[in-house]
């Protein structure tokens, strides 16, 4: 084990992805001698040559078009997208053409392209720079999405996606990278299924369900519950396509009770998928209606304004009371 | 900083002389490679004449019965559409030369990113007119095996797939490879920001990538100069990328100029960008209708520089063909459109169930939920039935 942060995490998975397979590929903007903006790609281009990390020019459409190309060629391209608002531009071409090849073309064609995005809030950045724009992702038949919320599962998953057949879009919590955690460098793809929820804490009043950024917020939440005598089952999701609604229903099963928390916006987030497939799968055994916490369905605020827009510990807990009280 | 150069016997990018110049920028005359004249006589001086001068009687003559026969494709498709068999199709009437002259001067590694109205290069490339009609019918995404035929199926985003070939030339060169990536797209794609970045990817990593535009002057019912102020072969200059402007209906100038692009792409010197100039002769698409924007002056304009007539009269002028060899090229097309109207008619339609297939390459629940969900769905409508 070896205590790292979580975009130290994610660059020594990237370096593991590398030495393992010929044919990754890192492709992005700045990512070659800055080691990109968060420096997750540190040190790789040294490392591994101008050739497989590629600082490309500033094209998102660009970048995940020439990606296609590439893993039609045989290479297993990982793209940065820069910053998650910075994605819109290669909306087209992951949508189009990421998401689609391997269907149109009947399995001939295979798209084993990893996307990584730094995303959400709580940076105090700039317009465009703290958006969540994951349910878009989700909603797109073909990709497969996912979110780490800690170093050890930053390390995984990124090896874990890059090793899928099918394209992935790597949700990375931008305010998190600093967060340390033990990591088990040695721990093999098989260890834990990419596409399964974890149970963080195990709780027995009410489910918080929720990933990527506000994994954090919700174990704060459930440590101030605890001193009031309520436990939280904190679970983080890991995966929003496919959505693990069987390790969902296990522990609403168990609680009755269940709160979706992120920093997307509640209107069709991923909370209402899970809202209304948990509403089916434990109708008889919910004591209160699923709720759910998030962005407002406003645009992302200027900096000094994100700590109204963001759900914190304390909204995640007055949801909490909400559910208790019916 | 990499440099981008031209081989020195072939002027790749001649210059127009100031005062000569048309709205686009362009002396027409001037700047177009051409080696047939419209009226089937070989023209002189063009120092691309030489890149196929290997090009014998027998090749010519098997040139023009691909032009032929790929006319008569399109002719039986668009029949097919008109019969209900086929829910649209997109004429290439016009474009044979521009079609078979650059993919005859591809090699078997070479690969294809098609648009949507690439008939004659997929023949070109030896896919069954029955697989192309698969797509058109509805019945299939992706008519055939991109990597059986080094030619990807219709990308109906104009222009994304000039970064799929772009990404792809990348995959060569690393793999330190001497084949090329050929992006085929139309003068409406140019405008798309796909194509300003594949233009700036490929030059930036000097990829082997020969982008060729059919420039057949409208995009459904948008003339050329609503895509482009000046030529589209200038727009190449901008990104460092040598460009060639040719007859696009003279199949041995469109096919001189191709060999000249991927001798480029394969010795690493490059991307070329070819705009050639050629026209729509019918619709946009079997949907379309061209009487209501463009007049009728032009499509006959157009009709004189036939890209099939013109070969044929070089033909007959050289004394290159008979009664027997015209009785050959009618008999092969017409054993064409035989073959892919019963092919087409007799296509297996895919079965519902067959929605869940290969929308990922590893399993996926939600995919496997909805696939059994919808087989309950199916038997109970059946027991409901019987």
């Amino acid at each position: 084990m070896t205590t790292m942060a979580l975009g130290k995490a994610i660059n020594a998975g990237l370096r593991c992805a590398m030495e393992s397979d010929p044919k990754v590929v890192l492709m992005g903007e700045d990512i070659g001698k800055l080691g990109g903006v968060f420096r997750v790609t540190e040190g790789l281009q040294q490392e591994f040559g101008e050739q497989r990390v590629i600082d490309t020019p500033l094209a998102e459409s660009g970048i995940i078009g020439t990606a296609v190309g590439m893993a039609m060629r045989g290479y297993r391209p990982v793209c940065e997208i820069q910053f998650d608002g910075f994605a819109y531009p290669a909306f087209d071409q992951i949508v189009s053409q990421v998401a689609k090849l391997h269907n149109r073309t009947k399995g001939d064609v295979k798209m084993p392209m990893t996307i990584r995005i730094p995303y959400g809030g709580g940076i105090g950045a700039v317009e465009h720079h703290s958006e969540s724009p994951e349910a878009y992702f989700a909603h797109t038949a073909g990709l497969r999405v996912v979110t780490c919320s800690n170093a050890a599962d930053g390390h995984l998953m990124i090896r874990q996606a890059i090793a899928s057949e099918d394209p992935v879009i790597f949700f990375e919590p931008k305010r998190r990278y600093w967060e340390k955690g033990e990591v088990d460098e040695q721990a093999s793809l098989e260890s834990a299924p990419l596409h399964r929820a974890r149970v963080v804490v195990a709780g027995t009043d009410v489910t918080i369900a929720t990933y990527g950024p506000l994994v954090s917020t919700a174990l704060a939440a459930a440590s101030v519950a605890a001193e009031e005598g309520i436990s939280l089952e904190v679970i983080d999701l890991r995966t929003l396509s496919p959505i693990d609604f069987d390790s969902l229903e296990a522990s609403v099963g168990r609680t009755g009770r269940l709160v979706v928390a992120h920093e997307a916006s509640v209107f069709l987030g991923v909370g209402a998928e899970i809202a209304a497939r948990i509403s089916e799968r434990c109708f008889f055994r919910l004591e209160a209606p699923v709720l759910r916490i998030g962005g407002f369905s406003v645009p992302y605020p200027p900096a000094k304004l994100e700590d109204a827009f963001l759900p914190d510990a304390d909204r995640i807990l007055d949801a909490v009371d909400r559910s208790l009280a019916i | 900083m990499t440099t981008v150069m031209a081989r020195p016997d072939v002027p790749a990018n001649p210059v127009p002389t100031p005062g000569q110049v048309d709205a686009q920028g362009l002396t027409p005359d001037q700047d177009l490679v051409q080696l047939i004249g419209p009226d089937g006589r070989r023209t002189s001086g063009s120092p691309f004449a030489a890149l196929v001068a290997d090009i014998g009687p027998e090749e010519l003559r098997s040139i023009y019965r691909d032009l032929v026969v790929v006319r008569r494709i399109d002719a039986e498709a668009t029949a097919l559409q008109r019969q209900g068999q086929l829910g649209l199709w997109a004429p290439l009437l016009g474009q044979e030369a521009a079609q078979v002259g650059s993919a005859r001067a591809l090699g078997a590694d070479d690969f294809v990113f098609a648009s949507y109205r690439e008939h004659g290069v997929a023949y070109c490339r030896g896919v069954d007119p029955t697989m192309m009609m698969r797509f058109w019918r509805g019945s299939t995404q992706s008519g055939w095996n991109p990597y059986e035929f080094g030619m990807t199926t219709p990308a109906i985003v104009v222009g994304s797939q000039a970064l799929h070939a772009t990404g792809y030339a990348m995959g060569i060169q690393h793999d330190g490879a001497s084949s090329a990536a050929v992006a085929y797209f139309g003068d409406g794609a140019t405008s798309q920001g796909d194509l300003s970045e594949a233009f700036g990817f490929a030059a930036t990593f000097l990829a082997p990538v020969v982008f060729f535009c059919q420039n057949n002057q409208w995009a459904i019912s948008e003339p050329v100069h609503l895509q482009s102020h000046l030529a589209i072969a200038k727009r190449g200059e901008g990104f460092g990328i040598p460009s060639i402007r040719v007859d696009g209906n003279d199949v041995l100038a469109v096919c001189a100029v191709t060999r000249h692009a991927l001798a480029r792409a394969y010795s690493g010197q490059g991307p070329t960008l070819i705009e050639a100039v050629t026209f729509r002769m019918g619709p946009h698409t079997t949907s379309d209708d061209p009487s209501r924007y463009r007049a009728p002056a032009e499509e006959e304009e157009w009709k004189a520089k036939d890209p099939l007539a013109r070969v044929r009269a070089l033909l007959e002028a050289e004394g290159l063909i008979d009664a027997a060899y015209l009785e050959q090229v009618t008999t092969s097309a017409d054993e064409t459109a035989r073959s892919l109207r019963s092919g087409c008619i007799g296509t297996v339609e895919p079965l519902p169930m067959s929605l869940f297939d290969q929308v990922y390459a590893e399993p996926h629940p939600l995919i496997e939920e909805e696939r059994a969900s919808y087989a309950a769905y199916l038997e109970r409508l059946e027991d409901q039935s019987s």
